[in-house]
């Protein structure tokens, strides 16, 4: 970009509804201040959104259409303490993980626009390994339900579906999760090395990295947590 | 939008501090701690055993406020332009119109059930 471009004035946004309009209006691009990396990963989760609504409105539609009682969820997953009898446990305890490395993935984020690489790469570790712990978490979960007979076809708590859909909706977010701590994995990788300082091109693509792509990364992690929000009350606690 | 307008000068600003979506530390600790309690406090509305419309509500609110949360802060859809907001929360609200389909859809099959099984 030459100095005169950078030196002309930018033309102002018009901020609320009417700049919305304008800023689709414009025959230019719509999104005015998101690069297209942004705007791709949110249609991206805008569609995913559509993928999960489905899973869990044809678990809606079994649980309404089932004459059998549905097996009670705090029951199902309650664990033995030492004697003591807790439900949900393990559900709460993975809520928290869950959480916790959202949370540390928006540092990540913070610390990479500062472009501060062994602050972003710690937290974007922490990040994996808390992502690590929550799958680990349920797979002891899947083995747990297996080992009591829990089948997609049937189960010995009550209606029949419970299996299906649970296996359905949670293995769907723990796939969601685990590619998500591969993508950790690796862009924790590329921050240390110094990519996206040098501007160096990735694997698959000829475009130079930004610490935007940290940022873009956050919104891919985070919605999985978002879902987790819906899977929790819908699944565990309704 | 004080924060989209700095958005813009990007190309070519060589100052990292004025780049991308940087907020204080503080508030995403404070929505961390937010997350924490509500987490905790659906949590709790299964130990006490609320039921009805009262565990229904709760559970309810507390899943919408945390992904409030989430969305606004997290996912910085907060300090985005309208543009793009709209274009990431309207669409999934037709997911409403299709939730209720399918529960006028599966009160009617559970009612053939119960009449002819």
């Amino acid at each position: 970009m030459s100095e005169t471009t950078t030196n002309r004035p930018q033309p102002t946004l018009e901020p609320g509804f009417r700049g919305a309009v304008r800023d689709w209006a414009s025959d230019q691009r719509s999104f005015k201040t998101a690069s297209w990396g942004k705007a791709m990963m949110w249609i991206f989760l805008v569609s995913d959104t559509f993928v999960f609504g489905s899973f869990l409105i044809g678990y809606m539609t079994a649980r309404m259409s089932t004459t059998t009682p549905w097996p009670n969820p705090s029951e199902v997953f309650a664990l033995e303490i030492a004697g003591a009898h807790v439900p949900l446990l393990l559900i709460a305890i993975m809520t928290f993980v869950l959480i916790t490395s959202s949370g540390t993935m928006a540092m990540a984020v913070n610390f990479a626009y500062a472009r501060d690489k062994v602050k972003t790469t710690v937290l974007l570790l922490i990040t994996a390994l808390f992502g690590a712990t929550f799958v680990g978490m349920q797979a002891f979960e899947w083995t747990k339900l297996i080992e009591e007979g829990v089948r997609p076809w049937g189960n010995p708590f009550g209606a029949e579906q419970f299996g299906a859909s649970f296996f359905m909706i949670t293995g769907f977010h723990g796939t969601h999760v685990t590619i998500g701590v591969i993508f950790l994995l690796i862009m924790a990788r590329k921050v240390w090395r110094g990519d996206f300082d040098t501007g160096r091109a990735g694997f698959f693509t000829a475009r130079k990295g930004r610490y935007e792509m940290i940022e873009i990364m956050g919104l891919y992690w985070h919605f999985v947590d978002l879902v987790w929000v819906f899977i929790f009350a819908f699944f565990y606690l309704w | 939008m004080a924060h989209a307008e700095a958005h813009l000068d990007r190309p070519g600003h060589e100052d990292a501090h004025a780049e991308g979506q940087q907020h204080p530390i503080r508030l995403y600790i404070t929505v961390w701690v937010w997350l924490f309690i509500l987490s905790a406090g659906s949590y709790m509305v299964d130990l006490l055993h609320f039921q009805g419309l009262l565990r229904w509500g709760l559970v309810g609110t507390l899943m919408m406020l945390k992904a409030g949360l989430i969305v606004a802060v997290f996912m910085h859809v907060a300090w985005e332009r309208l543009a793009l907001t709209y274009v990431i929360l309207v669409p999934p609200l037709v997911l409403l119109v299709f939730v209720a389909i399918m529960a006028l859809e599966g009160s009617y099959t559970e009612w053939m059930r119960l009449v002819f099984m």
